[in-house]
């Protein structure tokens, strides 16, 4: 025991303290958030100033067209196309908009702008926001319709879903649990194969630089591999912690730094993915109503992490340890490895959907898949989605694989550690696992 | 003492006897040559030794108990010959992480590791990294990392490849010192000419097989084929003849000669003698050992050792 701890704390030591370590663990975070922050920045601060001349001929506008520090409108009166062309040319203006004489207000408009050069997406999208919102007003006021009462016509029904149990379904329970199986399910799968290949890539190393044998002799082969397996597991662990606070801070930190960014976000209508699931979270608000048990998620996916990492970790350092220099052999030895990992993955992106079906269970319950489909289904609420046998089941079954396979790679391990010359197949592989030592 | 004894070691792979049958005894203090051609069952010999493999069949007996892999790792040092280190650790930190693994205490380790970089000059390596040592210097690592711990049993297999002359010496040296302070040194080599100057005892091993046990002088003796120098003062005006001898070979006044059977060397003196030939030198010829080892070695035909299939069992 006191070996696989020495082992362990060497792994771990010499991975923590090298600079590239330091680099992927704080920078990448960083970097990622820059340049997050450095897209939405400038695509939102498009310097692009627009002073747009509107000749509005029919005066549907009634002189009412509000603008903003990057966009200003300009009533003109008695000027042509041609005129105003010029005045483009002379750069008085950078557009004109120009309403015929006939338009009426209650029908549709056609409004033509015309602009210097080609106007970038954030700054259409706004021009076209603020003219719609004018004509809105303008029509309003033609059918005599106050803003209040507009607001209450559009006033939605309080729909409420529920089960016969009685449980509350509301549908942003659903949506903030799809994001956090759908997420907590691809981070493991991630952790799966950085780390896995960690783990594999160490081994490689150790049978490539022939010091294999020299502590095999001081060691028992199983206490090497199981060392190892542990050492990078801390190092997945910390790194992830690191990165969980890092970015959660700086999730707070970004709308403190660039307030009137996030006004922006969202006030444009480039509302992409990310943000409407930061809505959902918003509007649903983990405070609020919603029944999400997040003590038991985090110590559930804290649990697959483990145990999905112990799985896979000891395969690839079964494979590790068959291969030679070459990392092509290594290839095709990891495909039988990688495969269970994407299937799971399909699986789980099934599962988060339909969190009941029979895919999902099956892939639930099944260690090589569980790690990764589990995780999408706990979000889902366990004692009523998943029952607490399933996850009981799901959870033996994955201790019992995890020990089957550390079983199986620490017998291949030890005779692929020291077996140099062509690469095995996985059927030899095998039969070294059932050999008598 | 005995400090190791092997009873019927077996240990078959899937194409290979490796190791069929081996039994021996080392003596505490002895230096212990295990000689065989490539691919004979050394390795795999000395892996059961130090408890990678377990035997199929068989026991070792280490220090009077049955080994157990366990507790007397702490005994064996062991320099297999596919070594290594990592290479980006530092010297001193690899040195003290291989005492630990081995069961050493951290300040016993850094003591000791401290004795023998002084012992060896290697006191300026301590924060280097094994990428900037050359081959020669990394192996003078190696030999500090197995002795360290002051095993009982020392292995070391093929102990001197890539060392120059002088480091070569330096380490010899010390493996005489080694076995001087009672530790037993296994060493196992092709190189023969080591051998001779090294060992007390040898043991070769073919095919898997133990077919020579003995000490180096009683195995030259085993193995002489009654040759004699002799030098005469003066080249002689005759043919040598006699029933005793013959002359094998003949280089002016040096002469080689090969006793008949049922004679002895005092017959072929007296030739001389009463042909009025003087005699200036006259001593035994006994092969080297690597004519032995040639000689038992080529008629097995070892060289190009085939596959077979064998019975798991």
């Amino acid at each position: 025991m006191n070996k696989i701890a020495l082992i362990a704390r060497r792994e771990f030591l010499t991975r923590v303290q090298k600079k590239t370590f330091l680099l992927t663990t704080i920078l990448l975070p960083l970097l990622f958030f820059g340049f997050y922050a450095m897209i939405i920045y400038f695509s939102v601060n498009s310097d692009e100033k627009y002073n747009i001349a509107v000749a509005d001929e029919a005066n549907v506008f009634n002189n009412k067209l509000e603008g903003d520090e990057n966009i200003s409108f300009s009533f003109v009166k008695g000027e042509d196309e041609q005129s105003l062309k010029q005045d483009i040319e002379k750069d008085k203006y950078q557009g004109y908009a120009i309403i015929p004489a006939n338009a009426n207000i209650l029908d549709k408009i056609n409004i033509s702008i015309v602009t210097q050069k080609s106007v970038g997406l954030m700054s259409r999208g706004k021009i076209e926001d603020k003219l719609n919102a004018a004509l809105e007003q303008q029509r309003l006021l033609a059918l005599n319709i106050s803003p209040a009462q507009l607001d209450s016509a559009k006033k939605e029904g309080n729909i409420q879903f529920s089960t016969v149990e009685g449980k509350n379904d509301s549908g942003e329970e659903i949506g903030m649990s799809y994001a956090i199986g759908y997420v907590s399910g691809f981070l493991i799968y991630i952790v799966l194969f950085i780390y896995g290949a960690m783990v594999m890539r160490g081994v490689m190393e150790e049978k490539v630089s022939r010091i294999a044998e020299v502590i095999v002799s001081s060691v028992k082969p199983f206490q090497l591999m199981m060392g190892k397996i542990l050492g990078i597991g801390a190092v997945g662990l910390v790194q992830f912690i690191i990165w969980i606070i890092l970015m959660t801070s700086l999730n707070f930190l970004l709308p403190l730094i660039f307030p009137q960014l996030a006004a922006q976000m969202h006030d444009s209508n480039m509302q992409n993915g990310a943000m409407q699931a930061a809505d959902t979270l918003k509007n649903s608000g983990l405070i609020g109503n919603v029944n999400i048990n997040m003590p038991l998620i985090l110590g559930c996916f804290i649990f697959y992490f483990i145990g999905g990492y112990l799985l896979y970790s000891s395969l690839f350092a079964c494979v590790g340890s068959a291969v030679n220099e070459d990392p092509q052999d290594a290839q095709s030895l990891m495909l039988p490895i990688t495969m269970p990992i994407i299937f799971g993955i399909v699986i789980m992106t099934k599962a988060v959907n339909e969190p009941t079906s029979g895919l999902a269970v099956f892939g639930s319950l099944f260690p090589l898949f569980s790690p990764i489909v589990m995780m999408a289904r706990i979000a889902h609420g366990v004692g009523d989605v998943v029952p607490v046998w399933q996850l009981l089941t799901s959870m033996g079954l994955l201790i019992v694989g995890f020990i089957f396979t550390t079983w199986f790679a620490g017998k291949v391990y030890r005779t692929g550690i020291l077996m140099y010359g062509k690469k095995p197949s996985w059927k030899e592989m095998w039969k070294w696992a059932f050999r008598r030592y | 003492m005995n400090i190791l004894e092997l009873h019927h070691l077996k240990k078959y792979f899937a194409t290979q006897k490796a190791v069929d049958d081996i039994s021996l005894e080392i003596e505490q203090g002895s230096i212990f040559g295990l000689l065989g051609p490539n691919g004979a069952g050394k390795t795999t010999l000395l892996r059961m030794i130090t408890g990678i493999f377990y035997p199929d069949e068989g026991e070792v007996i280490l220090d009077g108990k049955k080994f157990d892999p366990l507790t007397d790792i702490i005994k064996i040092g062991y320099m297999p010959e596919e070594r290594g280190l990592y290479k980006k650790m530092k010297i001193g930190d690899q040195a003290l992480y291989l005492a630990q693994l081995k069961g050493l205490s951290k300040s016993d380790a850094v003591q000791k590791i401290k004795y023998w970089f002084e012992k060896l000059e290697m006191q300026s390596w301590w924060n280097k990294k094994v990428e900037d040592l050359s081959k020669g210097m990394s192996q003078k690592l190696q030999f500090v990392t197995t002795v360290l711990h002051e095993p009982k049993l020392i292995i070391l297999d093929e102990p001197f490849s890539g060392l120059d002359p002088l480091n070569a010496n330096l380490i010899k040296d010390e493996i005489y010192g080694l076995a001087q302070k009672g530790s037993t040194i296994i060493f196992s080599t092709h190189r023969m000419e080591q051998v001779e100057e090294i060992c007390d005892h040898i043991v070769l091993v073919n095919l898997g097989r133990k077919i020579l046990d003995g000490s180096v002088q009683e195995i030259k003796h085993r193995f002489k084929e009654h040759k004699f120098n002799v030098q005469l003062s003066n080249v002689p005006s005759i043919i040598l003849e006699s029933p005793a001898f013959h002359v094998a070979e003949e280089k002016a006044n040096k002469y080689i000669v090969r006793i008949n059977d049922g004679y002895k060397s005092n017959d072929v003196l007296k030739y001389f003698i009463e042909k009025d030939l003087n005699v200036d030198g006259f001593n035994e010829i006994l092969p080297s050992l690597n004519d032995i080892f040639i000689n038992l070695v080529e008629d097995t035909k070892a060289t190009t050792r085939s596959f077979q299939n064998i019975e798991a069992n």
